[in-house]
């Protein structure tokens, strides 16, 4: 029993550090973002060529993950996404799907379509006791960290100055830039920092998740699970949807094997009707 | 005028190329893109291969390759390119077939053509009944499972836990493995069928841990899907455990076990073929190999591939080039024996499948990265899949 639940809170946690960028990008922005599985996969990419073809030690990976994806997605913004914002959301959904699809387009050519190698840093293999139960320490490693991004990021959006002018411009946009915000300097960190936190996810899935050219389209629904049973536009609502649905889906496969990976889309729609709007509901949300 | 001209010009260019030397048309069909494209690779590597080591052209006639991409397991789609191949190309042979639903669905339109069609590589047991045009070159999932099931048996392994990807070669696995293993005695006390899109495997793993087999079968996909399960594996701790991993081929792919490191070390498995083949006819397969293609290592599906084209080779040289009547190539087919990189094989003489040893294999470190070493042979299997 303990050991599920354990488990279950790991899994949760990873499925919310790889889907957190995208409650930036489409849950604070209001971008429909099908492409964050692209960031999360540079992240990746950056992160296991630099440790398999160059010995970088796995934080080293971890932040070139980030930084992988936080220039792609940066890049995207300025060149390409701004012009979308105001658009119709079905444009948002065509050019990101189609992002989706070039981008596993480019790593196929680049680097095959064969699954991309990782060795668990030594440190983080095999299991340590906790509370009379061998856990490994690879998901204890997963728990630690998305409790500190969900607490940081907490900090980031309610507390600083910088979550507050992103609220504003979030909110309304034109208001916001008549008291002096810089709206298109901060849309572009905000998407830049969002897809960086996917390219981090990206680079921590590693251990648990295979990383080839398709993992974009693979997971997709794992990101957008927990980001509408979570509720947009704030982080707390993904934080607990993942580790509800990460518990659900881990006790569904271990007590009833038979009904396989099935019993989470059940745990979603259920979840979904009871609460149409997500967990967490954003003040003052339309 | 000077269109009636131009028009007689190329007919006289046209016939006269013809005349010097008619291509040998090999229509392929295999996954190109997506997913699996690496099946396509390697065995248009395998192809490649061949024809490095016996010239491209065979009875005075070039061979050209007509490279058509059906992605996964799409059967309408391998069964509209299988058609243009034959009726607009009108290729000599149909070749690849990376999965069985577009075997299946291919095979009516080779018997209607009566078009010769060669599997590379699509592994469910009765593909070749489905059309007298189909031979096979690769291997059957019975064949494989049979090898570990007997060696399994032989080890005093008692109490098995199955656990397997849940579409239809991985219940053919599962199926086949439960009969072979227990018809002698063993038990299998626990079967998982496993979704192909689940990508957290822990907690099957843990039941199985909890359920304390001697051994666990596990069959997958080569590729990802293996590489997680192993991964799961070793992270619950079974193999201290004292549950030891039974797997086909499958699970130790030579194309994917370098991305799998440590994980793969130790494990035991059946099949037909190993990159480490110790054989003068496999050595020189995986160095011409290495050639076309550095980057990557010959798995089963090349060696198949390779295999196809010295069957077609065989054949046309026998019939001096002239390869328009299927049915003398089928007769010729049926029952061809040679020497492969694998070993002995033989195209059935019984139902054209493919008969040749199952090896039973160590995953290990050779200090040249990580090799199937084959220590047991099991001579000549015919597939008991069919029923």
């Amino acid at each position: 029993m303990g050991i599920v639940v354990f488990d279950g809170l790991a899994f949760g946690a990873l499925l919310f550090l790889i889907s957190v960028g995208l409650s930036v990008t489409m849950g604070l922005m209001n971008f429909v973002n099908l492409a964050h599985g692209a960031f999360a996969m540079a992240g990746g990419y950056a992160a296991a060529v630099l440790m398999n073809d160059y010995g970088a030690p796995f934080p080293v990976g971890l932040a070139a993950g980030f930084l992988a994806g936080a220039v792609t997605g940066g890049v995207m913004e300025f060149f390409f996404i701004r012009r979308l914002y105001r658009s119709h959301p079905l444009d948002q959904v065509l050019f990101t799907i189609g992002l989706v699809f070039a981008s596993i387009a480019t790593v196929t050519f680049f680097f095959g379509p064969t699954m991309q190698r990782f060795v668990m840093p030594s440190y983080l293999d095999g299991n340590v006791a906790l509370f009379g139960t061998d856990v490994s320490r690879y998901r204890l490693f997963l728990i630690v960290v998305g409790v500190i991004v969900v607490g940081g990021l907490l900090l980031g959006l309610n507390r600083t100055r910088f979550g507050a002018m992103i609220r504003a411009s979030v909110d309304n946009q034109r208001v916001a830039q008549g008291s002096g915000i810089n709206v298109d300097r901060l849309f572009l960190l905000t998407f830049t920092f969002g897809c960086g936190l996917a390219g981090f996810g990206g680079a921590l899935s590693l251990g648990m998740l295979t990383l080839n050219p398709i993992f974009p389209l693979k997971y997709m629904v794992y990101f957008l699970m927990v980001v509408c049973v979570g509720g947009a536009g704030t982080i707390t609502g993904p934080f607990l949807a993942a580790l509800l649905v990460g518990v659900g889906d881990v006790a569904g496969k271990y007590y009833i094997p038979e009904s396989g990976g099935f019993l989470i889309y059940l745990l979603m729609l259920g979840l979904l009707l009871a609460r149409p709007r997500g967990l967490v509901v954003k003040q003052g949300a339309h | 005028m000077s269109r009636l001209a131009a028009t007689l010009l190329a007919t006289a260019i046209f016939a006269g190329s013809a005349a010097a030397a008619e291509p040998l048309k090999l229509g392929f069909v295999a996954p190109m893109s997506g997913a699996q494209a690496e099946y396509g690779l390697q065995m248009m590597n395998g192809m490649k291969t061949y024809m490095a080591q016996h010239g491209d052209s065979v009875a005075d006639r070039p061979i050209e390759i007509i490279v058509k991409d059906s992605g996964g397991p799409n059967p309408d789609v391998a069964k509209r390119l299988t058609q243009e191949l034959i009726v607009r190309d009108k290729v000599d042979f149909l070749v690849g077939y990376g999965f069985s639903p577009n075997a299946f669905a291919a095979a009516p339109l080779a018997t209607e053509s009566e078009t010769p069609l060669i599997i590379f590589n699509a592994a469910s047991s009765t593909i070749p009944l489905k059309s007298p045009y189909i031979a096979r070159v690769s291997m059957t999932l019975a064949q494989h499972a049979y090898g570990i099931a007997k060696w399994a048996n032989e080890q005093d392994i008692q109490k098995v836990y199955t656990l397997y990807a849940d579409y239809a070669p991985g219940q053919d696995a599962n199926k086949q493995f439960k009969k072979i293993f227990t018809a002698e005695g063993g038990e299998i006390v626990g079967e998982i069928g496993v979704p192909l899109s689940s990508p957290d495997f822990g907690p099957y793993m843990q039941r199985i841990k909890d359920a304390q087999p001697d051994a666990v079968f596990m069959w997958f996909p080569s590729g990802e899907l293996a590489n997680t399960m192993l991964k799961s594996y070793r992270e619950r701790g079974l193999e201290e455990a004292g549950i030891r991993a039974l797997g086909t081929s499958d699970l130790v792919d030579d194309h994917s076990l370098d991305s799998m490191g440590e994980d793969a070390v130790g494990l035991i498995t059946s099949a037909h073929y190993s990159a480490a083949h110790d054989s003068e006819l496999n050595k020189a397969f995986v160095e011409t190999y290495a050639e076309i293609d550095p980057d990557t290592r010959p798995n089963f599906m090349a060696v198949a591939a390779y295999d196809g084209l010295a069957a077609i080779y065989k054949v046309t040289e026998d019939l001096g080039g002239d390869v328009s009547n299927g049915e003398k190539v089928m007769e010729l087919l049926t029952g061809m024996t040679f020497e492969s990189p694998r070993g002995p094989i033989e195209i059935s003489s019984e139902d054209r499948d493919i008969v040749q040893n199952i090896y039973i294999r160590e995953t290990k470190d050779t200090g040249e990265g990580l090799y199937n070493i084959e220590f047991q042979t099991m001579p000549m299997v015919v597939d008991q899949g069919k029923e």
